[in-house]
């Protein structure tokens, strides 16, 4: 009894410690060097990495979720029609000061209207420097922003072609971040445009330093940061390439917190007690596509017997490594507006068996299944996947068989509709339902070549996710988007599989850190406790 | 001698020619246009005909190589694709952590290897000299990622006396100068940075020198064993020189003749084999810079430094003729 009151003492503490402390360098190891510290111009994960630790949006994701809140805009106005975005700026942000940026510079809307109309106007001086804006066309900007006008000082106004309800969670991805106008300027004087991509000056919690290309990037703490001074006083990023080594040095300590280890070797790592894990479903869907336009899955009957039969716990623990969950819907439950309430199907072969028969297919049928070739974060193989449906499906009388093709090929002809079931997934962009349903699930996108490949048409759902695009009310929006999901597990066009989950080992000093569902890793509210 | 010398740099020219030509052809003879395959699938047409324009690919073969010779030789290898960095600038940022490494691996092959050799060649049959032939033949048996991942889980992790990878620890940093930290921290007087960044090449050096240490021991011992047979060490044991001088002055001189030719073919082969060791050690240089290159179809980059591996090869193969005619001064007579 003695024992237990002093390990309950103890352990009040420890918690009554565990109150964030400041200084200490983080040494984060990750797989791969950035390519550019320019967020506009960047394509890949790593050099979003480098980028978001200087830079601030006008509004950002919260800390592990896909909600959007106000980050260098303190607050924004829609107009009615929803064409008129107004961002009202935080007073008082400064630009970082550098070594090679040593003016005292403050945000202004001017700012935002250089990092954002660069991308878009082909008379704007910056606009040649570094190449093509690929996220900008990608999320086709180009199509939805008319015009960027500066109010005053401190307002800012973007002027849209057509209401666009997740055009604001666009604007936190990084490709939007805020870069400074008068530092550009200086480059272009100076002749030195391309720098703004080697050295670069933001409002963000971190300062650049240093990169040793394929080695390190260091960054300081911004002790002015308008959101809080970082807890940290350096951060490292450190490029280790091999996965293995990467965990050899997270068991030595040289790093504090490692990127993507091998799933294997995760229980290994687990079994260190100076290390803890740190997991996130990841923002992404697996499913599998039933062709409703052809014969027999344009029954609904047929689909929720298919629903049934398949167990996914099984392929999840199997063929995910534990790394995964099963879904129920088609978008992530770190999504905001995922319907919770909804029940999965449960795995039950004579249940489908029973709808089968209701169905008219009382002996099955010959289908085939499509395997994808390659692996993705959403499925890591899906021969193994395609070969547990397959024996699932033998169960209930289904003779399918497996189909598969070079990556290319398989997204090509899935595209166009040759399948009668085809695995497919998706890994969210902006953190936006929209960037999920309306892009796999609606009509519109179920015309060739289609992303839709279950080339699901259904009005009820279509007039759900239609409203929910031009609305900008998010509560509105959420409550229109979950019936979307109602609708979707009443016609049930997928099989939704699994969403993976991500995992990050760390050392157990590592305090607050949180994972992303969008892919950031950000470091502004963690510390160390030692 | 001069004579000698100006004909070998003179042939190192036309081997140069043939290497530039395979390294310009390389982005024509892959298939597909290379504008597009720069830009990737989803490039508009216009962009792809505006970057054929702007690389010259609407002249004809030879004229486009003439502009990517007269480019190459003043350094101008264009921007790198992925960066949009000169590429020439790119390399020279990672060339120096590849040298560094290089030379310590190569340092490390020969001092041992040539050390093994002349004692398993003196003590022939004994277990020393079975135990370094033994381990020559694991040596160049281990693939060196392997090999590196053994030395890093029981120096590193296990007795934790030396650090698993990198240059140098996050808490030093070296103003770079030569680039090669061993130089520039001393010339900074920095002697803690000199002693980390001393322990981090130890192992990648131990790695990517195993092989060649090797070869060098196994040379040695062969070509030793050869020359000690020779009538003149004979001559030299009956007129009562030292076995010292014998084996170091009078077999040494002629036993490592075949062995400096390696030692050359070797330095060259280190740098391409620097690949997989610097992916192991996460070691900045230019070996992890080209692979990501080729999977990334950068272009630029992929010629930059191809050229001037090539280019390096041939001189250190030069050297290597040149210090062999010294050493042997037959050799030129021929």
């Amino acid at each position: 009894m003695k024992k237990l009151l002093i390990f309950a003492l103890l352990l009040m503490a420890t918690v009554a410690f565990a109150s964030p402390k400041y200084g200490g360098t983080l040494v984060f190891g990750r797989g791969g060097d950035s390519v550019t510290l320019d967020p506009a111009h960047a394509t890949d994960g790593e050099s979003f990495y480098g980028s978001t630790q200087v830079y601030d949006n006008l509004v950002q994701f919260k800390h592990g979720s896909t909600e959007i809140e106000p980050a260098l805009a303190e607050k924004w106005e829609v107009s009615k029609d929803g064409l008129e975005y107004t961002f009202y700026l935080r007073k008082g942000v400064k630009f970082h000061k550098t070594e090679f940026f040593k003016k005292d510079v403050e945000l202004t809307a001017d700012d935002v209207i250089f990092s954002l109309k660069r991308q878009m106007d082909s008379n704007h001086p910056y606009y040649k420097v570094g190449g093509a804006y690929e996220y900008w066309q990608a999320m086709d900007m180009d199509n939805i922003v008319k015009d960027i006008v500066k109010v005053d000082k401190y307002t800012v106004k973007f002027v849209l072609k057509k209401p666009e309800a997740p055009f604001i969670a666009n604007l936190a991805m990084d490709f939007a971040s805020i870069l400074c106008k008068q530092y550009a300027d200086d480059l272009l004087k100076a002749g030195k445009a391309e720098d703004i991509g080697k050295y670069p000056v933001g409002t963000g919690p971190f300062v650049f330093l240093k990169w040793i290309k394929d080695d390190r990037i260091i960054y300081k703490a911004n002790k002015d940061y308008w959101g809080g001074r970082p807890f940290l006083d350096k951060l490292i990023l450190k490029v280790i390439p091999n996965n293995s080594v990467r965990a050899a040095e997270l068991k030595t300590g040289s790093i504090h917190i490692m990127d993507f280890p091998n799933p294997e070797e995760v229980a290994d790592l687990e079994k260190d007690p100076n290390i803890k894990l740190v997991k996130q479903e990841g923002l992404n869907v697996g499913y599998l596509a039933m062709n409703t336009q052809k014969k027999p899955f344009d029954n609904i009957l047929v689909r929720k017997a298919i629903n049934m039969a398949i167990n996914k716990q099984a392929i999840v623990d199997a063929v995910y490594a534990g790394f995964g969950k099963p879904a129920k819907n088609p978008i992530p439950p770190t999504m905001w507006s995922y319907n919770d309430e909804i029940t999965p199907y449960e795995y039950n072969p004579e249940k489908a068996k029973e709808l089968l028969a209701q169905a008219g297919y009382p002996n099955g049928f010959e289908t085939d299944i499509w395997a994808m070739p390659v692996p993705r974060p959403y499925n890591p193989n899906g021969k193994k996947v395609a070969e547990a449906i397959q024996a699932d499906l033998a169960k209930i009388g289904i003779k399918a068989t497996i189909v598969s093709y070079d990556w290319g090929t398989y997204l090509e002809k899935t595209k166009h509709g040759e399948h009668m079931m085809a695995q497919l997934g998706w890994t969210g962009d902006n953190g936006d339902p929209d960037n999920f349903l309306y892009v796999l699930l609606s009509s519109t996108a179920a015309q060739v070549p289609a992303q839709n490949i279950a080339f699901y048409k259904s009005e009820r759902f279509d007039k759900l996710i239609e409203e929910a695009k031009v609305t900008s009310d998010v509560a509105k929006r959420t409550e229109l988007y979950k019936q979307a999901q109602v609708v979707f597990h009443e016609e049930v066009p997928w099989v939704p599989m699994a969403h993976s989950i991500v995992v990050e080992p760390m050392r157990k000093e590592v305090m607050d850190f949180t994972l992303d569902p969008v892919g950031k890793r950000r470091f502004d509210k963690v510390w160390l406790n030692k | 001698m001069l004579s000698y010398i100006l004909k070998r740099i003179f042939w190192a020219i036309p081997t140069m020619f043939g290497v530039s030509v395979l390294v310009f052809l390389m982005v024509h003879l892959a298939p597909g246009d290379p504008a597009l395959i720069m830009l990737g699938e989803h490039a508009s047409k216009e962009s792809v005909e505006k970057l054929r324009e702007e690389m010259g690919l609407n002249k004809p073969l030879y004229e486009q190589y003439i502009i990517f010779i007269s480019k190459a030789v003043r350094g101008d290898f264009g921007n790198s694709i992925k960066s949009k960095q000169p590429v020439i600038d790119e390399f020279f940022e990672r060339f120096p952590a590849t040298i560094e490494l290089t030379l310590v691996s190569m340092l490390i092959a020969v001092i041992i290897g040539i050390l093994a050799g002349i004692i398993s060649a003196v003590k022939r049959y004994s277990f020393f000299d079975y135990l370094s032939m033994f381990g020559a033949l694991a040596g160049v048996s281990m693939p060196v990622f392997w090999l590196g991942l053994l030395l890093i889980y029981f120096f590193s992790v296990k007795l934790g006396i030396l650090p698993v990878s990198g240059r140098l620890g996050f808490e030093y940093y070296i103003e770079p100068v030569t680039g090669l930290y061993l130089i520039d921290s001393l010339l900074a007087n920095d002697y803690p940075a000199f002693f980390d960044a001393l322990k981090h090449l130890i192992l990648p050096g131990i790695a990517l020198g195993t092989i060649p240490m090797a070869i060098i021991a196994r040379m040695t011992r062969s070509s030793m064993l050869e020359v000690m047979r020779e009538d003149y060490i004979r001559t030299a044991r009956a007129k009562g020189c030292s076995s010292t001088r014998v084996i170091f002055i009078h077999a040494l001189r002629n036993g490592l003749i075949p062995v400096v030719t390696v030692i050359g073919l070797m330095l060259g082969a280190l740098l391409a084999g620097a690949i997989l060791t610097e992916t192991t050690f996460s070691w900045p240089g230019i070996g992890k810079w080209i692979v990501n290159a080729v999977y990334q179809r950068d272009f630029p980059v992929v010629q930059c430094a191809t050229l001037i591996i090539a280019v390096i090869f041939i001189i250190v193969n030069l050297l290597v003729d040149l210090i062999y005619a010294i050493i042997n001064p037959k050799i030129r007579l021929e």
